[in-house]
C-alpha cells in the first residue's frame, strides 16, 4: 500500500541506475539521514552516543570494508582488526610527528597505510584461494599486532604499549561532547559507506564480483587478476585503517596493539556473515546485532535484579545471543540484509498479494 | 511479539539512567564484573569478595556511618570496549553518581582514564593500571593503591637480593626475564634495566608471545644463559605453562619469582608438581583466619547469601577482592569525615581517596593484620606507599615467605615523575600544585 512503486517511470540510464530507484526508498533514506543527524543528538544521552552508537557506527566502517573484500570480491580474510590497528596506530603517529596536519587527513593517511599494508598480505591472495587464504591472512593478524607491540617506535617507545589519542581539534574547536564526537564518527562513516555503494556498483564492483563467482572465467572476459584482487584488499584495509584510527581517537581514546586481536577480526567477519555477505545494509545490521544485542541482553538480565543469580545471568546472556546467531542464520543463511529484502519484496504487494 | 521485544528493550534501556531512588542515604558502587571471557576466574573471584564485603558492612555496621552501599554488576567479559559502555551506563546511577571505578582490566583503566577525569569519578586500580598514574600531580582521579608493577619489580629483586645474602651479592648474577609480550608483560622493562645498572646484574629480555601456550624455544634460551633467578611476568595459561618448561629443563622452582597475577591457585595447581616451591609478589596472603574474612563468613555466609561459591573464599583471588573492599570503603569513610556522613559524589569520594591512610591501629580495627600493608595517600603520591610481600606455592597452598618489603621508592619515584610528565606534554595536561590542595 504504502510500497508500490507504480507509476514512478525511469525515462533515462541515470534515473534507472540510481541508487535508489524507488522514491520511496529515497525518502526512507532521507529520513534516516536526517533523523542521525539532527534528531539523534538532539535527543539521545551521553551514554547511547558516546558509548552504543559510535562503536556502532565504527564497526560498521569495518564490517563494509570487510565485506568488500570478503563479500563482493570473494577472497575471505581474517585480518581485519590488524588493519584496524595499522590505521590506528597510523594515525597516533601522524598526529604525533606531524601535528600541523588536520585530524581528517590524519584519518585518510591512516587508511592509506593500512591500505598499503593491506596489499602487503594480500599478496598471496594471487595463489591461494578460499580457507586457506583466510589462514594466509591470519599471518597478518599475528605479525602486526606482535610488531607493534615489539618495536617501541609505533607508540612512541611508551612503556606499556599504550597509544593515546591526542585532543581531538577540529576547525579550531575542541571536540570533547559525545555528540561532536559522534556526528564527526557519523559523518565520516556516512561519506565513506557512500563511496562504498558506489564503488560495488561500478565497473570495479563488477569485476570483483566476477572474480568472485568465478576467477578463472573473470580473468577469460578479461579482468586483470593482480590489480583487482590487489585493489580488494587496499580498499578493504583502507576501510578498516579508517575505522581503526576512529576507534582509537573517538572511541576509546586510549588503545593497545590487543585491543585488536583476533578476536575483533572475528567479531567483523561474524557481523558482515549475519548482517548479509555482498550487502552494504548488512554490514550496519550486522555490526547493529553484533555490538547492540550483548548489550541489550546484559540490561534485560539487569532488570530482572535480584530474582535471577547474576552468575546465571551472565551466562544467559552469551547463550541467548549463540542461540540467537544460530536461529537468524537458519531462518536467512544469507542474513539479516537479505530478510530485509523480502520484506521489501512482500511489502510491494501487501495487502493484496495474488 | 518481535516488536514487543524490541519495544520493551528500548523501554529498559532508556531506564537504566532515569530510575530515581528514594532512598537518598545510599552510596552507589559499580561492579564492571567480567564472569565470562578468558579471564573469568579472577573478575568473579576479586568482584565476588568486593561485593561480600561491602554486603558484611551493610549487614554488621548499617554501611558507612549509616550510609548504605549499593552495588550493581554489569558485565564486560574483560573486553575495553564493553567495559566503556558499563561506565557510561553506571556513572551517573542515583543518588550521587559512581563512587569509584574499579576494572581490574588495565586496558579498560587506560580506556576510562580521560573519561573519568571529566566526569570527576575515581578510578582505583589496586595492583595494575598504569604505573605513573602514582603521581597525582598529572592523574588527579586515578589511584594505583598498593603497589603498582614497576615498585613491585623492584621488591623482587630486593628479595632475590636478601636471598643472596645482601644486595651487593648481586654483582654479576644473571637475571632472565620472561614475559608476556604485550603491554603489561613489557611495562618492567625500564625499571628492570634501571635496576641491573644500580646492583650490577644483568638481565635478558625473553618475550612469550600471547597466550602463551608454546615456551619450548624460549626456555632453551633460557637454558643457554643459565641464569640465577628468573622473574616471570606471566598471564593466565602462560603462567602454568612456564613453570612445566621450567621443570624439563631442569631450572630449580623456588628460584622463579613471578608477579601477583602469577600467583593465585589457578596459576599453579594445572602445572602440579612443576609448580611446588614457585615464588610470586602479593599484597595480600591468603587464608581465612583474618577476622574480615570470619565477618564476611558470620555476616554474609551464615545468613545463606555471598556472591561467590563458598569453597574460594580464602583463594588468593578472594581475598583480593575483600583489599578490594577495605580500601575502596575506608576511601568513602575519610571521605565522609570531611564532607559529612552522607551519600557522596565521585568527587568528594576522591578526596578520600587522596587522604586515605591505613595505619596499623586501622588494620587492627578492621581485622586485617598482616593482611594488608599499611598505606598513606597524598596529593603526590596516589600510590600510597604500600609494601609487598612474597609467597611459595607448597603444593596445596600458598605460603608467605617474607616480611613486609618496601619498594625501592627512590628508583622509581623519578621515572614515575618522568613518565607522567611525558604524558602532561601529550595530553596538555597542567601538573596540580600540590601544595594548593587542601
Amino acid at each position: 500500500m504504502f510500497y508500490r512503486e507504480c507509476g514512478q517511470f525511469k525515462s533515462g540510464y541515470a534515473a534507472d541506475q540510481a541508487i535508489f530507484p524507488i522514491l520511496q526508498d529515497k525518502i526512507a533514506m532521507g529520513v534516516l539521514l536526517a533523523v542521525a543527524f539532527i534528531v539523534v543528538p538532539l535527543v539521545a544521552t551521553e551514554y547511547w552516543l558516546g558509548s552504543i552508537l559510535i562503536p556502532f557506527l565504527i564497526l560498521s566502517l569495518a564490517a563494509i570494508g570487510l565485506n568488500i573484500l570478503t563479500g563482493y570480491a570473494g577472497q575471505l580474510s581474517l585480518g581485519s582488526a590488524a588493519f584496524m590497528a595499522v590505521g590506528a596506530f597510523a594515525a597516533y603517529n601522524f598526529a604525533l610527528r606531524l601535528p600541523m596536519l588536520p585530524l581528517v587527513v590524519d584519518f585518510i593517511l591512516a587508511g592509506v597505510v593500512a591500505a598499503a599494508v593491506g596489499i602487503l598480505f594480500g599478496l598471496p591472495s594471487l595463489r591461494i584461494k578460499g580457507f586457506y587464504l583466510a589462514v594466509a591472512t591470519l599471518a597478518a593478524q599475528f605479525f602486526i599486532t606482535w610488531g607493534l607491540t615489539r618495536f617501541g617506535w609505533f607508540s612512541n617507545n611508551s612503556a606499556s604499549g599504550v597509544i593515546t589519542a591526542p585532543r581531538i581539534m577540529m576547525f579550531g574547536y575542541e571536540l570533547t561532547s559525545a555528540s561532536s564526537r559522534y556526528l564527526l564518527t557519523l559523518s565520516i562513516v556516512a561519506v565513506f559507506a557512500l563511496l562504498a555503494k558506489n564503488m560495488v556498483r561500478s565497473q570495479i564492483g563488477r569485476a570483483w564480483m566476477a572474480i568472485r563467482d568465478m576467477d578463472i572465467a573473470a580473468e577469460v572476459i578479461g579482468i586483470k587478476m593482480l590489480q583487482t584482487k590487489l585493489l580488494a584488499f587496499a580498499v578493504s584495509s583502507f576501510y578498516c585503517g579508517v575505522a581503526g584510527a576512529l576507534w582509537a581517537f573517538l572511541y576509546l581514546g586510549t588503545v593497545d596493539a590487543q585491543a585488536f586481536d583476533l578476536n575483533r577480526s572475528f567479531e567483523i567477519l561474524f557481523m558482515i556473515i549475519i548482517g548479509g555477505v555482498g550487502s552494504i545494509l548488512g554490514s550496519f545490521l550486522g555490526a547493529a546485532f553484533i555490538v547492540l544485542l550483548p548489550i541489550f541482553l546484559n540490561v534485560v538480565a539487569g532488570l530482572f535484579g535480584s530474582s535471577l543469580h547474576a552468575d546465571t545471568a551472565s551466562h544467559f546472556e552469551v547463550m541467548i545471543f549463540g542461540a540467537l546467531i544460530i536461529f537468524f542464520l537458519i531462518v536467512e543463511p544469507h542474513g539479516l540484509a537479505r530478510l530485509w529484502q523480502i520484506t521489501k519484496e512482500k511489502l510491494r504487494l501487501w495487502p493484496f498479494p495474488h | 511479539m518481535k516488536n514487543n521485544l524490541l519495544i520493551s528493550a528500548i523501554a529498559g534501556i532508556l531506564s537504566v539512567g532515569s530510575v530515581v531512588s528514594n532512598a537518598a542515604e545510599e552510596q552507589f558502587v559499580p561492579i564492571p564484573i567480567y564472569r565470562t571471557g578468558p579471564y573469568a576466574a579472577g573478575g568473579a573471584a576479586v568482584f565476588g569478595g568486593f561485593m561480600d564485603y561491602m554486603a558484611m558492612l551493610n549487614a554488621r555496621d548499617g554501611g558507612i556511618n549509616g550510609v548504605k552501599l549499593t552495588w550493581e554488576e554489569c558485565e564486560t567479559a574483560y573486553k575495553p570496549d564493553r567495559g566503556i559502555e558499563c561506565y557510561e551506563r553506571m556513572k551517573d546511577h542515583p543518588p550521587t553518581g559512581a563512587a569509584m571505578f574499579n576494572f581490574l582490566n588495565t586496558p579498560m583503566t587506560y580506556a576510562a582514564m580521560e573519561r573519568t577525569d571529566k566526569d570527576k569519578i575515581p578510578i582505583v586500580s589496586i595492583g595494575y593500571g598504569r604505573a605513573d598514574s602514582a603521581d597525582g600531580r598529572v592523574f588527579p582521579y586515578v589511584f594505583p593503591l598498593a603497589t603498582t608493577y614497576w615498585n613491585q619489580t623492584t621488591t623482587k629483586i630486593k628479595f632475590i637480593g636478601a636471598k643472596e645474602g645482601g644486595m651487593d651479592k648481586l654483582k654479576g648474577k644473571k637475571i632472565a626475564h620472561v614475559y608476556h609480550d604485550s603491554g603489561f608483560g613489557k611495562e618492567t622493562i625500564p625499571v628492570l634495566e634501571a635496576l641491573a645498572k644500580k646492583h650490577g646484574f644483568t638481565v635478558q629480555h625473553y618475550p612469550v608471545a600471547h597466550p602463551g601456550l608454546e615456551q619450548k624455544a624460549v626456555w632453551l634460551q633460557v637454558r643457554q644463559q643459565a641464569p640465577d633467578w628468573v622473574i616471570l611476568r606471566g598471564w593466565g595459561v602462560m603462567n602454568p605453562t612456564a613453570l612445566k618448561e621450567s621443570k624439563r629443563i631442569g631450572f630449580p622452582t623456588d628460584h622463579i619469582v613471578g608477579v601477583w597475577w602469577s600467583g593465585s591457585e589457578e596459576d599453579v595447581i594445572p602445572a602440579g608438581d612443576a609448580a611446588k616451591g614457585f615464588i610470586t609478589a602479593a599484597f595480600h596472603p591468603g587464608g581465612k583466619e583474618f577476622g574480615v574474612i570470619k565477618d564476611v563468613e558470620k555476616f554474609v555466609y551464615e545468613k545463606g547469601n555471598g556472591a561467590v561459591d563458598k569453597k574460594i573464599i580464602g583463594s588468593i583471588y578472594y581475598n583480593r577482592g575483600i583489599i578490594h573492599g577495605i580500601l575502596n570503603t575506608e576511601a568513602i569513610r575519610s571521605a565522609q569525615e570531611h564532607f559529612g556522613k552522607k551519600a557522596l559524589t565521585g568527587e568528594q569520594v576522591r578526596w578520600g581517596l587522596e587522604h586515605l591512610t591505613i595505619d596499623e591501629a586501622m588494620l587492627k580495627k578492621l581485622g586485617a593484620e598482616g593482611f594488608l600493608s599499611t598505606m598513606k595517600t597524598t596529593c603526590e603520591d596516589h600510590e600510597g606507599s604500600g609494601k609487598v610481600r612474597f609467597q611459595q606455592w607448597d603444593g596445596t597452598k600458598w605460603n608467605s615467605v617474607s616480611d613486609w618489603i618496601t619498594p625501592d621508592y627512590e628508583l622509581t619515584r623519578p621515572m614515575v615523575e618522568a613518565s607522567a610528565m611525558q604524558y602532561a606534554k601529550e595530553k596538555g595536561v597542567t601538573p596540580r600544585d600540590c601544595s594548593k590542595e587542601k
